[in-house]
């Protein structure tokens, strides 16, 4: 069987046992890192809004989104009109317009957001919508991955992913373009606190 | 002339592009640096995945076999495969199963290097490479020339063709944005019709059994999403110990790779969809008898940035289509001569030996070493090409005696003073094809430094 033919080659030919390094958090002790987060947001092509709460967060999503037609969210608190509980298959969602989420924990060194399969109502959501709104907290920004996989638990859902700005490509001559075939768009809005 | 060297001739033969080709991958070189200099433990960061590795490799047997328990505990199911035709046997079984005639796949140097495509498409499965670079060069029947970019090596201008041709973009566009959406309608329709997706793997958590992909485009997250069956290819190799490791190597990778502080989308996948079946194939195909080869068990650390084929001045001028293996560049160099000796032997020749691709290397894999130690295997094991070996075996005559040496001195500079070109410039002369041979001193360094004691 391949599988133990496979583990003895390796048993075979493995070199002597080497230990694993601690790793040190590399954090540097400021807080507030939310204008690096933001920054960086933008490097990735995506945007930051500041500071909107329960009261606003539905003008601020129609402001920004003033075309959006079908709007699909899994929050309560969203006005949406897909209803994620009930699709005959993941493919209806390739006409969403916009999506919300929420996000768990953001990243200030490279403007990624932790978001998982139970923050989406359905695991392409996030993908296959031409924009993607994430709600976060700001107090729920960390500075770098190393602080960020301390706070996950990569297994606690069967699916999360970082995501770090909207859908792009460079594989036509090295020119980026923003929109390959995820969501054409991230906007991060953090929640006043 | 090795093969890598008469297809770098062909390649060098159009100037204008090959200085095209030379710049837009010394461009990524740069803004790698940029963003590896915006991290100021990037060092501690190199040697820490270092270490990882090595304690990887060290224990690999075991963490596989961690990494299999808890996958199928998550309810995936595990395959191995000890050599790409076992690779894709289990592969086209599981489609078999679900009878699946469209598949849509995201990027994986695994299922290139086995050769999946053809497999699958002589059986009757439509393949769709999704990712933008793949699908063009799947569409211009190429394979890829990199293994980041794969479509470095054409312009857009040959995008444009081809895709008016393919897609029925507009005779004569050009512009990227343009072609780029209409690969993004095409490929939409391709996604909503798949019946399964392929995907590769960057790291495999062994304390999780859960499998992370990284892309910009969010193909793979396309694919795997809207499939029934999700199928991920790995290499043994792929192992991380546990979730924490992946801070370390998701600072590394897209730094390395394209400059990006990170790709947009990092993906972890750790159990099927409710309604899906999720499966894990893991891939010998020579990697367990290059972990036993001490001299080069090291480039089994490799991440696949790209990183060393972006500084590469070999690469750059050379294109990746020249090495003639499915990882090109300094990596490839020291890879595939221990999957065919013969047929790559000529690859670790492909370089200056600078040393530049184990500078920018993430995971500090001693490459130019390695190039140089294959070069001796390969001359120890007689498959050096015979221009090579003669002028090897002169050398080897030469060089260690004084007298020898003396004799040749002289009767060199002689000749390049007195012989009339066509004599010296000719084809025995490989050196010289290019370059001028430098004019001789009329004295000779030794005869200099005894004059000056006397
Ligand atoms: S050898 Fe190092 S630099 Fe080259 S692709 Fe692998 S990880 Fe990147």
């Amino acid at each position: 069987m391949s599988r133990n033919s496979i583990l003895a080659a390796i048993q075979k030919n493995k070199p002597a046992e080497k230990p694993l390094p601690a790793i040190p958090s590399f954090a540097n002790g400021k807080a507030a890192p939310i204008d690096i987060f933001t920054s960086m947001v933008e490097v990735g092509g995506g945007q930051v809004i500041r500071d909107t709460n329960s009261h606003n967060l539905n003008t601020t999503i129609k402001k920004l989104f003033p075309e959006a037609k079908r709007i699909a969210s899994p929050l309560p608190a969203v006005e949406r009109n897909v209803d994620l509980d009930q699709l005959p298959s993941p493919g209806e969602l390739e006409s969403v317009d916009l999506a919300v989420v929420r996000g768990q924990i953001g990243v200030a060194e490279n403007g990624a957001v932790w978001v998982t399969e139970e923050n989406c109502g359905h695991r392409v959501l996030p993908f296959i919508t031409q924009h993607l709104i994430i709600l976060l907290n700001p107090s729920d920004i960390v500075h770098n991955m190393h602080e960020a996989y301390e706070r996950i638990q990569v297994d606690a859902t069967g699916f999360g992913l970082f995501i770090a700005g909207p859908s792009k490509t460079a594989d036509i001559e090295q020119s980026l373009v923003i929109g390959a075939q995820g969501a054409r768009s991230l906007t991060v809005v953090l929640e006043a606190v | 002339m090795n093969e890598h060297a008469q297809k770098a001739a062909e390649f060098i033969r159009d100037e204008s592009r090959t200085d095209w080709h030379d710049e837009a991958l010394w461009f990524v070189r740069t803004k790698r640096d940029k963003a590896s200099h915006g991290i100021p433990e990037w060092e501690e960061l190199r040697e820490l995945a270092s270490q990882v590795k090595d304690n990887v490799l060290s224990n690999l047997d075991q963490y596989l076999e961690q990494f299999e328990s808890r996958a199928v505990q998550n309810g995936v199911h595990v395959h191995w495969a000890a050599d790409a035709e076992a690779h894709n046997r289990i592969v086209y079984s599981i489609l078999e199963k679900h009878q699946v005639q469209r598949l849509v796949k995201s990027k994986s140097m695994l299922t290139e290097e086995c050769h999946l495509n053809e497999y699958l498409i002589e059986r009757g499965v439509e393949v769709v490479d999704t990712d933008l670079g793949e699908r063009i060069i799947q569409l211009k029947e190429e394979p890829p020339s990199h293994i980041v970019m794969p479509a470095i090596h054409l312009k857009k201008e040959e995008v444009g063709e081809l895709f008016h041709e393919k897609l029925h973009t507009k005779k004569g566009a050009t512009d990227p944005k343009y072609l780029t959406e209409a690969a993004r309608q095409h490929l939409r329709q391709k996604f909503l019709a798949a019946q399964a997706a392929i995907t590769g793997v960057n790291f495999a958590i062994a304390e999780t059994g859960g499998v992370v992909v990284c892309t910009n485009e969010g193909n793979a997250d396309m694919g795997v999403h809207l499939a029934p069956v999700q199928i991920h290819c790995m290499g043994i190799e792929k192992i991380l110990p546990r979730a924490e490791h992946l801070g370390i190597f998701t600072r590394l990778l897209a730094r390395s790779a394209t400059g990006q502080p990170i790709t947009i989308y990092t993906s972890h996948y750790h159990r099927p969809r409710p309604d899906g079946e999720m499966h894990i194939v893991i891939v010998d195909n020579g990697r367990t008898a290059q972990l036993g080869r001490e001299d080069f068990r090291n480039s089994l650390k490799c991440i696949r940035c790209g990183a060393c084929m972006n500084t590469c001045p070999i690469y750059r001028r050379s294109g990746g289509h020249s090495y003639g293996s499915t990882v090109p560049g300094p990596i490839g160099s020291i890879l595939t001569p221990g999957i065919d000796l013969k047929k790559y032997s000529g690859l670790p020749f492909a370089s200056t030996l600078c040393g530049s691709c184990s500078d920018v290397c993430p995971v500090k894999i001693n490459i130019h070493e390695q190039l140089y130690r294959w070069r001796q295997v390969i001359t120890q094991e007689g498959h050096l090409p015979p221009a090579k070996r003669q002028s090897m075996k002169w050398a080897g005559r030469v060089l260690p005696s004084t007298s020898w040496y003396n004799f040749f001195g002289k009767l060199v500079s002689w000749a390049i003073r007195r012989f009339p070109r066509p004599f010296l410039y000719n084809r025995f002369n490989e050196w010289g094809k290019e370059r001028e041979l430098p004019q001789p001193p009329r004295q000779s360094f030794k005869e200099w430094h005894r004059q000056r004691e006397a």
